[in-house]
């Protein structure tokens, strides 16, 4: 105790703790936010590798290298690492990173809470993970977890699976918790709300979002183990229940889950094209207003996941309504990066080229979920490869590739060296190739009918789905050219300046490249 | 807030410390409730260590917060962090209910009534001949398919009528509820003037309302059990009212908890000024927060 108020006045200058304790008891946000960009780098790599395993499965028809049963698992954690491991701790790691420096504050609102966030997480992957080994397999039934697949047909490692997702939703809780009270209660005097950089603009809402729908899908997965072990009949027919009532409270959740890991991409992007376009962002005001109402109407559009259930017909019209209204401020949102870049003086440094490859094809994305948002055109695509198409286009391109911007134009000011120009852009076309070759295909096969998780397929959507698995492979691999990229940057290099960009603007510019340690100890001067 | 330098606090043991209790929770609760029906399995004791574990590091990290607090550390730019932070925490909380109400609201305007062959959905179910002989009513004392998986109930905790209104409990957990927010208002007011005895007075009340509260929702879930026959088996009606109450009890247990602590703070420690209460008044929106969550249950459980 007493340790702590003699350390009190000093504590401005001392630099990271030594050892591995430093990484342990962190409260530092700068730690934290490297904590969870490796975290998900690592878990990007897991799932990433059994996206190469269904891959090479579906390489050619017929059962070729995994069983029915172990294929499932794979589609599974799959999907699950991916979303909770890989793409919310990497925006929650530049949060971390980025926010505090951004908005003038010395660090994130609850430091110690901060680190509570993180440390459950490689917690609850490593008992997803373990999953595998148990009696019965790892989950299969999905990472939307239907009942009564996730349910009364279940593996018994599923009892697992719900206690992992309940602690990580603690820590995507109080992760979230502590990103908006941070923009509530730490802004610099003068960043007033409509002054803050898009970024933290996109991670207020972000976090509202969270904190509204995590702990939903903590209550989906607590009926579910109810259902499971205590003998309740929520999502049992048999009993009264509705399996269908699992499917609304999921995607009551799972689709502002999808605006949660698309958000934070905008305010990235938005960051990264006026840098690079060297002008102020077109249309300001109107970002934040157009991600206010995604947020908004991201609760009432949840059941166009479910328009082949059997929803009474108004309920269809209201949800298609709904979802293609959506379309308008998203649409604003690229009018506005568009009209950025527009008599721009335009570079094309690596996060540049990961920016406006992220514009073209998460408006791909966006143009094929229009498609599925058509109710009778949906009745022929759902659960086709046509949808597996549309949401690795917004997930892939989109969500990651603002991950991977985001890394390059942001990692000289967190190492102090400057990244392989070269080795980037490299990195960059191998991605940008390796994406749409496996992706762009699987709209054929899914609008030729080819059903999504399935290990096996017809003769005649095996040209394509050969061509896809060469694009996954191509992508998959040069991934590793990233890890190696951001490793050299992190162990040398050429050295940054302050600002790194000609273009770049806003508080985090201002300060020492790599960032001091404790970035303000007063508040900075904004005006 | 202006001004001033920050305040970051330094390395903590805590976090980690909580973490790996958490895993040891998880672990210990999936592999108990995985293997209920082998006398022989003994995970629960992970569970217990976990919860213990839990509760320790939960002890000297809020013994730890309120030190530094006392010791003057806390700028006033971290204590609105905290005011902050628990008004999301309640919101988060609100969530996690409306997450079950929506079920019952699901299953009673739909579900039910669908399975009853009512509308054009419920039509698709009726000429299959699926669920003969289920009628729509709520509470739903019978279940769709009559097998012997479920165990129906003779009685359901609905509003009985005015004649018998007396003898039914939640008419009470109403009143012992209600009047345990007002008393912890009191309790508030007491502390603002600087009126200590009234602070504890109120807290002890509104503490032992809430121990009342629990007591009275024990005999009604020993009722409902022993002498209704309703249970968690008892199907859709039997598992929204008993996950409804179930968690309502369990947050009340945990905001009672709180209170107490606040209460032995006052009375051992003398802790809370006038004008600095924070700790007290965070479990106080807590205790608020479980009140109003009573109302609905009141009303769409008990009630409607």
């Amino acid at each position: 105790m007493s340790a702590v108020i003699e350390n009190h006045h000093d504590d401005h200058h001392h630099g990271p703790a030594k050892g591995i304790t430093r990484w342990l008891y962190t409260t530092n946000h700068k730690d934290i936010g490297t904590l969870y960009l490796w975290f998900s780098f690592a878990m990007f790599l897991i799932g990433g590798a059994m996206a190469m395993v269904i891959r090479a499965e579906l390489f050619s028809p017929g059962m070729q290298i995994v069983e029915p049963e172990f294929y499932n698992q794979m589609i599974t954690l799959h999907g699950l690492i991916m979303i909770f491991g890989g793409v919310m701790p990497a925006f929650v790691g530049l949060a971390n990173w980025l926010v505090p420096m951004m908005i003038g504050a010395p660090d994130m609102a609850l430091p110690r809470m901060n680190n509570l966030s993180f440390w459950i997480l490689p917690f609850a992957f490593f008992i997803l993970l373990s999953s595998l080994f148990m009696e019965g397999g790892a989950p299969n039934f999905g990472w939307t977890f239907y009942a009564p697949l996730s349910t009364t047909y279940a593996p018994p490692s599923v009892t697992f699976f719900i206690f992992s997702v309940h602690i990580m939703g603690a820590s995507s809780i109080m992760g979230s918790i502590n990103v908006v009270v941070t923009i509530m209660n730490m802004r610099a005097p003068g960043v007033g709300l409509m002054k803050m950089p898009l970024f933290v603009w996109s991670w207020l809402i972000t976090a509202y979002l969270l904190i509204a729908v995590m702990p939903v899908l903590a209550g989906a997965v607590t009926m579910m183990l109810m259902d499971i072990h205590f003998g309740t009949s929520f999502f049992n027919a048999a009993g009264g229940g509705d399996p269908v009532l699992f499917q609304h409270i999921f995607w009551f959740f799972g689709h502002p889950e999808v605006y949660i890991m698309i958000l934070p991409a905008f305010g990235i992007v938005s960051h990264i094209i006026e840098t690079f376009s060297r002008k102020p962002l077109f249309g300001y005001a109107s970002m934040v207003w157009a991600m206010l109402s995604i947020a908004i109407l991201s609760f009432v559009v949840w059941a166009h996941h479910m328009f082949t259930v059997g929803m009474p017909l108004a309920a269809e019209i209201f949800f298609m309504w709904a979802t293609m209204l959506i379309a308008v401020p998203t649409g604003v949102k690229v009018f506005n990066w568009v009209a950025t870049m527009f008599r721009g003086s335009i570079t094309f440094e690596t996060p540049m080229l990961f920016a406006c490859a992220f514009v073209v094809l998460f408006t791909i994305g966006g143009l094929s979920g229009l498609m599925l948002a058509i109710v009778p055109a949906d009745f022929q695509y759902h659960d086709t490869y046509f949808v597996v198409a549309h949401f690795h286009y917004v997930l892939v391109p989109g969500a990651i590739f603002s991950i991977m911007a985001a890394v390059y134009f942001w990692i000289p000011k967190w190492s102090g060296n400057m990244y392989d120009e070269r080795l980037g852009k490299l990195h960059f076309w191998l991605s940008f190739i390796g994406v749409n070759v496996t992706f762009f295909p699987q709209h054929f096969i899914g609008l030729a009918g080819m059903p999504r998780r399935y290990p096996d397929y017809a003769l005649q959507f095996a040209d394509w789905n050969m061509v896809s698995s060469v694009g996954a492979f191509l992508f998959g691999f040069s991934q590793l050219l990233f890890l190696f990229i951001v490793v050299k940057t992190v162990m040398g290099g050429k050295k940054a300046t302050d600002q790194v960009w000609e273009g770049a603007k806003g508080l985090e510019w201002t300060v020492a490249s790599p960032a001091p340690y404790h970035t303000f100890s007063t508040p900075p001067k904004v005006d | 807030m202006s001004g001033g330098s920050y305040y970051v606090p330094d390395q903590s043991r805590f976090p980690i410390f909580m973490a790996f209790s958490l895993f040891l929770l998880v672990m210990g609760a999936s592999s108990t409730i995985n293997n209920l029906d082998d006398p022989t399995n003994n995970s629960v004791y992970i569970l217990y260590t976990g919860f213990g574990c839990l509760f320790l590091t939960m002890f000297f990290w809020f013994r730890q917060v309120i030190k530094e607090h006392l010791a003057g550390l806390d700028s006033n730019q971290l204590k609105q962090s905290y005011v902050f932070g628990m008004a999301w925490f309640i919101f988060s909380e609100v969530m996690f209910f409306a997450a079950f109400f929506g079920a019952l609201f699901y299953v009673r305007t739909f579900a039910v009534p669908w399975l009853a062959g009512e509308g054009a959905k419920g039509g698709a179910i009726e000429a299959i001949e699926l669920w003969q002989g289920f009628e729509s009513t709520w509470p739903v004392m019978s279940t769709p398919d009559q097998g012997n998986e479920f165990v129906l109930a003779d009685k359901s905790m609905a509003w009985p009528g005015w004649d018998h209104a007396l003898e039914w409990l939640p008419l009470w957990n109403t009143i012992v509820l209600l009047s345990s927010s007002v008393t912890v208002h009191i309790a508030h007011l007491g502390l603002k003037n600087g009126n200590r005895r009234k602070f504890n007075i109120f807290l002890g009340i509104t503490v032992t309302l809430a121990l009342i509260f629990v007591g009275l929702q024990a005999a009604e879930y020993y009722e409902a059990y022993a002498h209704y026959g309703l249970t968690l088996n008892s199907g859709i009606y039997g598992s929204t009212f008993f996950m409804l109450t179930g968690f309502h009890g369990f947050h009340v247990m945990m905001g009672g908890f709180m209170l107490a602590v606040m209460l032995a703070r006052s009375v051992f420690a003398g802790h809370f000024e006038d004008h600095d209460h924070f700790g007290f008044e965070a479990a106080s929106w807590y205790w608020h927060f479980v009140d109003v969550v009573w109302v609905m249950l009141f009303l769409f459980v008990y009630i409607l």
